[in-house]
C-alpha cells in the first residue's frame, strides 16, 4: 500500500465526518453510537498502525512509507516516518482508543466531543507524519483548535481562562517559527523536510541592531523554533499554561495533552532544531541543559507544595519533560534515545496517571488532595495500580520510567556532569512528591464520611488500564523494544549532526581568516 | 474609436443597465421592482464576471493609455463583480423584510461597481479620480439609505465628509504629481520619476497614498470605518467590507506599480507604515468591541494591513500574495456578514456579540461554520486565512521586511482573541435568551458555502493561485 500513512491519518478525521453529518439527535442512543463510532475509528487506526510498525525497516535509516503530491504556493503534501517519529505515530494511536474508553461517562454534547477528539487525532498522527515544514505546521498549529474546544466546552470552572490562556501561549509561541519557517522557505527554495534536513544554513555571525549573534542565521532560526517547541514541551520558565489546561481540562483531554501533545514539542527538536540548525543548537546547549536542570529541580518543589492531584501531576510532566530537552540537547546516543523513550515511557505513565485521577474525580467529583485518604480500603484494585504508576512516575527499576530517566543522565553526564548532578536531585525529589501523593490519597485509615460508599474499579476502567499496565513493565524490563528502532535513526542524526558542525566551523574560521 | 469602445464593452453595458433601469422604476412600479431589479444586477454582475473571465486575454489599452484592459485589471473585476452579486443577493431578503429595500438600491451598486471597475483599470490620474468618485459618491448614498434612522444618517454624512476630505487629500496630490511630472499619464509619470524624483513629485505621492488609504481604511485613516460599518444597515456594512476594499487595494497597487514604479523605496517605507499600524490598531482595538459590526469593522482594517504588507514587499509576489489575500478575504467576509445578517430576535437585527450565548446549542451547523470562518480570518491553520497569511509573510520576507512579517504574525496573536471570544460566546457561554436566526436559505446557503471553501480551498485554492500569479506579471515586469 503506498498511502498507509494517509489512510492512518485520515481514518478519524473521515469518522468526524460521518458523525457530524449523518448522527442527529442528543437522545441516549446517538450518544452511545456517537462513542461507539469514536471507538472503533480509533481502534481501526490502531490496528492500521500496527501495519506501519511490522513494515518498518529499523535499519534503513531515511524516512519510510513516503508519499508525495504537489500543493499549492510550491508546497508539497509530503509524509513519511522514520526511526524517530515512528513511535510517536504508535503511541498515539495507542493512546486515543483509550482516551475514548475513557470518556465513556461524558453526557454533555457527546457528538462534538467525540468528533473533537477524532479531529485531533488526525492532526496530532498529522504532525509526526509530515515531511513538508508548512504542512507540519498545519497540523501543529491545526491542533489548537481541537484542544481549545475540548477545554473551553468540556473543562472545569476555571475553563475559559485556561482555554484562552492556553490557546494564545501556544499561538505567540509558533507564529515566530512560522515566519522562521518562511525564511527557510526563501533560502533553501523548498519547505521538503527531507532536503531541508542536507541544507546548510549561514551561520557566520553578524549583527542585528549592534547585537552580535553568534551563529547568525542559524541561531536566529533556532530560537524561532526553540520559542514553539519549548512552549510545547513546555520548558520552565514558559510552562505556566500546562498547569491550568491540564486542571481545566476534562481526564481525556488531559491526558492526550500529557502524553501525546507535549511529545510534539520532543518531537520538534529532534526534527528540526538539531539537524537543521546545529550551529544554533550548539550555541544555546549550555542554556537549554541549564534550563531543563532548574525545569526539574523546580517544577519538583512546585509540584510537592500542590492541594491538587492533576495540578501535581502537571508539574510532575514539567520535570519529566526536563530530562527529555536534557537528553535531546546532551546531543549523543545515550541522550537522544533517552529522550525519545522518555517521551514515550511518560506517555503511558502520565497518561494512566491522569486517567487514575479521573477514576477517583468521576466518584467524588473533586481533585483535592485533602478530600481523599484511606482508599486502599474500598478500592484494592485502584490502589495496585495507582501504585505502579506512582513508582513508574518516581522511576523505579523494572518500570519504563526508570530507563529514560537513566538514559538521558548517562548521556547529559557526558557533556555536562554539573547539570547531570542537579537533574538528579530531582530523581529524589520526584520520590518525594509521587510518594507523598500516594500516602495522602491512598493509605492510612478510611476517616471521611463521604468516601465510605465509594466503589473500587469498573471493568471498563481495569480494562483501560491494562494495556496501559502492560507496556510500562514490557518496556521496564525490555527496553531494546524502543531503542532498537530508534538505534540507527538516532546514530544517523548525531553523526548528521557532528559532521555539519565540523563543517561549520572549518568554514567559519576560514571566513574569519580571510577577514 | 470602435477599438476603445470594445475594450470598455463591459462598463457600458453595466452603465447603460443601471441607466435603463433608474427610467424603468422611475416610470413604472418604484419599489415594487425593486426584489425583482435586484436579482437582476446580481445576475447581470455574475455573467459579466464570467465573461471578463472567460473571455478577456492579453493587455490591452484604450483612449491613449487612461484605461487598461490586462489580467490584473481583469482579476480584480472577477473579484468585484463576484462579492458584490453575492453581498446584493444575500442582503434581498433583510432588506425586503425591514422595507428598506429601494429601488435605487441595486442602481446605486451598480453604478459603484462601474466606478470600481473603472478604478482598478485606470492608467491615468483623471480616470483614477472618476472612477474613485463615481464609486464614493454611490456609496456615500447607500450608507444612508435608511432614511428614518438617525444612525444610518450619521453613517452617510460621515462618510460623506471624510470621504471629500480623502478626495481632496488625492485631488491635491495629483495635480502636484502633475505639476512635476508634467503628466497624468501613469506611463509618463514613471518616465518622470524613474529612480530619483523631485521633491514635488514624492509629496505628491505622498498624497496620492494617504488618498488611498482613506479608501482601504488603513490607519491612520481608518477613523470613518468602525462609525460607517456600525450605522449603515447591515447588507450595506457587507458590501463595504468586500467589493470597494478590493477595488481600493487593487487601485493602490496598480498606481505604486505603474505609475510610481521607479521609485519604490519611497512609497515601500509609506505602505509598510501603513501596514504595521493597521495590524495593530485592528487587532487591540477590536478586544474591546461589543458590537460584532464593530468588531468586524476593526477585523477588516487588521486585514487590510496585511494585504498592505503583501504591497510593501514591492515585487511581483507580494502583488499576487496581496490578490491572493484579498481573494480569501472576500470570501470569509461574504460567509460572516451572511451569518451577521441572520442574526436578530423578534424580527429585529440584532448585533451585540454577546447574544451569540450558546448559539451552538440550538444551531450546531451554523455555529460550526461560523466558527470555521472565525479561525479562518484569525490566521489559524488549516484553514484558507493561514494561507492569505503565508502568501503575504513569505511576500514580505523576500522584500527585506522581516521586521514586518515578525509584528505581523505577533498582531495575529493579538487578533485572535477577539474572534475567539465570539467562539467563546457561541461555544463556553451560559445559557441566556435564545438568538434567533432568520431562516433565510440565501444567508444559510453563502455561509455554508464559505465556510466550506475555508476547508476545500486548502487542497488548490480553485486556481486562484495561478491567476494571481499572471495577474501580478501583467503589473510588475
Amino acid at each position: 500500500m503506498d498511502n498507509l500513512l494517509s489512510i492512518t491519518t485520515f481514518i478519524p478525521a473521515i469518522a468526524a465526518a460521518i458523525l457530524a453529518i449523518f448522527l442527529r439527535g442528543e437522545d441516549a442512543a446517538a450518544q452511545r453510537s456517537a462513542k461507539w463510532v469514536a471507538l472503533i475509528a480509533t481502534s481501526l487506526t490502531f490496528i492500521v498502525s500496527i501495519f506501519i510498525l511490522v513494515g518498518f525497516d529499523p535499519s534503513d535509516t531515511g524516512f519510510q512509507f513516503v508519499e508525495e503530491r504537489q500543493w499549492l504556493l510550491g508546497l508539497k503534501y509530503k509524509m513519511g516516518v522514520d526511526g524517530i517519529s515512528v513511535l510517536f505515530v504508535m503511541l498515539t494511536t495507542f493512546i486515543m482508543p483509550l482516551t475514548i474508553a475513557a470518556s465513556w461517562g461524558v453526557t454533555k454534547r457527546v457528538k462534538e466531543y467525540m468528533i473533537a477528539f477524532l479531529i485531533l487525532e488526525t492532526l496530532m498522527l498529522g504532525v509526526f507524519m509530515a515531511l513538508d515544514l508548512v504542512l507540519f505546521y498545519l497540523f501543529f498549529e491545526a491542533g489548537l483548535i481541537p484542544m481549545f474546544l475540548i477545554i473551553g466546552i468540556w473543562g472545569g470552572k476555571e475553563r475559559i481562562y485556561a482555554s484562552f490562556k492556553f490557546f494564545l501561549y501556544t499561538f505567540l509561541g509558533s507564529v515566530l517559527m512560522l515566519v522562521a519557517m518562511v525564511a527557510m522557505f526563501s533560502d533553501a527554495g523548498t519547505t521538503d523536510i527531507v532536503t531541508l534536513l542536507n541544507h546548510q544554513f549561514g551561520s557566520e555571525s553578524f549583527s542585528i541592531l549592534g547585537i552580535h549573534i553568534v551563529g547568525g542565521m542559524q541561531t536566529l532560526m533556532f530560537i524561532a523554533f526553540f520559542a514553539s517547541f519549548a512552549v510545547k514541551m513546555p520548558m520552565w520558565p514558559v510552562h505556566t499554561w500546562l498547569p491550568d489546561a491540564h486542571v481545566q481540562a476534562p481526564t481525556a483531554g488531559s491526558v492526550v495533552l500529557a502524553a501525546i501533545l507535549l511529545k510534539m514539542g520532543g518531537y520538534g527538536f529532534l526534527r528540526f532544531s538539531l539537524p537543521m540548525f546545529p550551529v544554533g543548537a550548539e550555541v544555546l546547549t549550555p542554556l537549554i541543559l541549564w534550563m531543563s536542570a532548574i525545569a526539574i529541580v523546580y517544577t519538583s518543589l512546585v509540584a510537592l507544595a500542590q492541594e491538587d492531584m492533576k495540578k501535581l501531576i502537571a508539574y510532575s510532566s514539567v520535570a519529566h519533560m526536563g530530562y527529555v530537552t536534557m537528553g535531546i540537547f546532551a546531543a549523543n546516543q545515550q541522550g537522544i534515545d533517552g529522550a525519545i523513550f522518555q517521551m514515550v515511557s511518560h506517555g503511558f505513565i502520565s497518561g494512566a496517571l491522569f486517567l487514575c485521577v479521573g477514576v477517583i474525580y468521576d466518584r467524588m467529583h473533586t481533585r483535592e488532595i485533602d478530600a481523599y485518604g484511606g482508599l486502599v480500603n474500598r478500592m484494592p484494585a485502584y490502589a495496585l495500580i495507582f501504585m505502579l504508576f506512582t513508582m513508574a512516575n518516581v522511576g523505579l527499576p523494572g518500570t519504563s520510567g526508570f530507563i529514560g530517566e537513566f538514559l538521558t543522565l548517562v548521556g547529559v553526564f557526558q557533556v555536562n556532569t554539573w547539570v547531570a548532578a542537579v537533574a538528579t536531585v530531582g530523581v529524589i525529589l520526584s520520590a518525594a512528591y509521587a510518594l507523598w501523593l500516594y500516602r495522602r490519597v491512598v493509605l492510612g485509615d478510611l476517616i471521611k464520611e463521604s468516601l465510605k460508599s465509594i466503589t473500587d474499579m469498573t471493568g471498563r476502567e481495569r480494562a483501560i488500564f491494562a494495556p496501559l499496565v502492560v507496556m510500562t513493565l514490557l518496556l521496564g524490563v525490555y527496553p531494546s523494544l524502543v531503542t532498537d528502532i530508534t538505534g540507527p535513526a538516532v546514530e544517523a542524526l548525531i553523526s548528521n549532526y557532528d559532521t555539519a558542525l565540523a563543517e561549520a566551523h572549518s568554514a567559519n574560521q576560514l571566513a574569519a581568516a580571510q577577514h | 474609436m470602435q477599438a476603445d469602445l470594445n475594450i470598455i464593452l463591459p462598463e457600458i453595458v453595466i452603465s447603460v443597465y443601471a441607466i435603463a433601469a433608474l427610467l424603468f422604476t422611475a416610470y413604472t412600479g418604484r419599489d415594487r421592482m425593486a426584489g425583482m431589479l435586484l436579482w437582476l444586477t446580481a445576475a447581470l454582475f455574475t455573467v459579466m464576471a464570467l465573461w471578463i473571465g472567460t473571455t478577456g486575454q492579453g493587455t490591452r489599452t484604450a483612449f491613449d493609455g487612461m484605461f487598461n484592459d490586462d489580467a490584473f485589471a481583469r482579476f480584480a473585476k472577477v473579484t468585484i463583480l463576484l462579492s458584490a452579486a453575492a453581498v446584493m443577493v444575500m442582503g434581498q431578503e433583510y432588506m425586503t423584510r425591514r422595507k428598506i429595500l429601494r429601488f435605487e438600491y441595486p442602481v446605486l451598486l451598480a453604478l459603484a461597481v462601474v466606478g470600481m471597475m473603472l478604478m482598478v483599470s485606470a492608467g491615468d490620474l483623471m480616470a483614477l479620480y472618476m472612477g474613485l468618485e463615481l464609486q464614493s459618491l454611490a456609496l456615500y448614498v447607500v450608507a444612508a439609505l435608511r432614511r428614518d434612522s438617525a444612525k444610518s444618517t450619521e453613517a452617510g454624512l460621515k462618510y460623506f465628509v471624510l470621504g471629500a476630505l480623502s478626495s481632496g487629500l488625492l485631488l491635491y496630490g495629483a495635480s502636484l504629481t502633475y505639476g512635476y511630472a508634467g503628466t497624468t499619464l501613469f506611463s509618463g509619470i514613471i518616465a518622470a520619476a524613474d529612480g530619483q524624483a523631485p521633491v514635488g513629485l514624492l509629496i505628491g505621492l505622498v498624497f496620492v497614498l494617504s488618498g488611498l488609504a482613506f479608501k482601504v481604511s488603513a490607519v491612520p485613516f481608518h477613523m470613518w470605518t468602525p462609525d460607517v460599518y456600525e450605522g449603515s444597515p447591515t447588507p450595506i456594512t457587507a458590501f463595504f467590507a468586500t467589493a470597494p476594499k478590493v477595488a481600493a487595494m487593487a487601485l493602490l497597487a496598480r498606481v505604486v506599480h505603474d505609475a510610481f514604479g521607479g521609485v519604490m523605496g519611497d512609497w515601500q517605507q509609506v505602505i509598510a507604515v501603513l501596514s504595521l499600524l493597521s495590524m495593530f490598531l485592528g487587532a487591540i482595538a477590536a478586544i474591546g468591541q461589543t458590537d460584532i459590526k464593530r468588531l468586524m469593522a476593526y477585523s477588516s482594517i487588521a486585514h487590510m494591513g496585511y494585504a498592505l504588507m503583501g504591497l510593501a514587499a514591492g515585487n511581483a509576489f507580494g502583488v499576487q500574495a496581496m490578490l491572493v489575500y484579498m481573494a480569501i478575504y472576500v470570501t470569509m467576509n461574504i460567509g460572516t456578514f451572511a451569518f451577521i445578517l441572520s442574526m436578530e430576535r423578534d424580527g429585529q437585527p440584532i448585533t451585540e456579540i454577546e447574544s451569540l450565548n450558546m448559539y451552538s446549542r440550538a444551531h450546531p451547523g451554523r455555529a460550526l461554520a461560523m466558527m470555521i470562518l472565525l479561525f479562518s480570518l484569525a490566521g489559524v491553520p488549516p484553514l484558507l486565512g493561514f494561507f492569505g497569511k503565508l502568501y503575504v509573510l513569505r511576500a514580505a520576507y523576500e522584500g527585506g521586511l522581516t521586521w514586518l512579517a515578525v509584528a505581523g504574525v505577533v498582531a495575529s496573536v493579538i487578533g485572535a482573541f477577539y474572534y475567539l471570544r465570539i467562539v467563546y460566546y457561541m461555544y463556553f457561554g451560559e445559557e441566556r435568551e435564545p438568538l434567533e436566526t432568520a431562516r433565510s436559505p440565501v444567508q444559510w446557503g453563502f455561509l455554508m458555502a464559505s465556510a466550506a471553501l475555508m476547508v476545500v480551498g486548502i487542497i488548490n485554492m480553485f486556481g486562484v493561485e495561478t491567476l494571481a500569479q499572471a495577474a501580478a506579471a501583467t503589473l510588475v515586469n
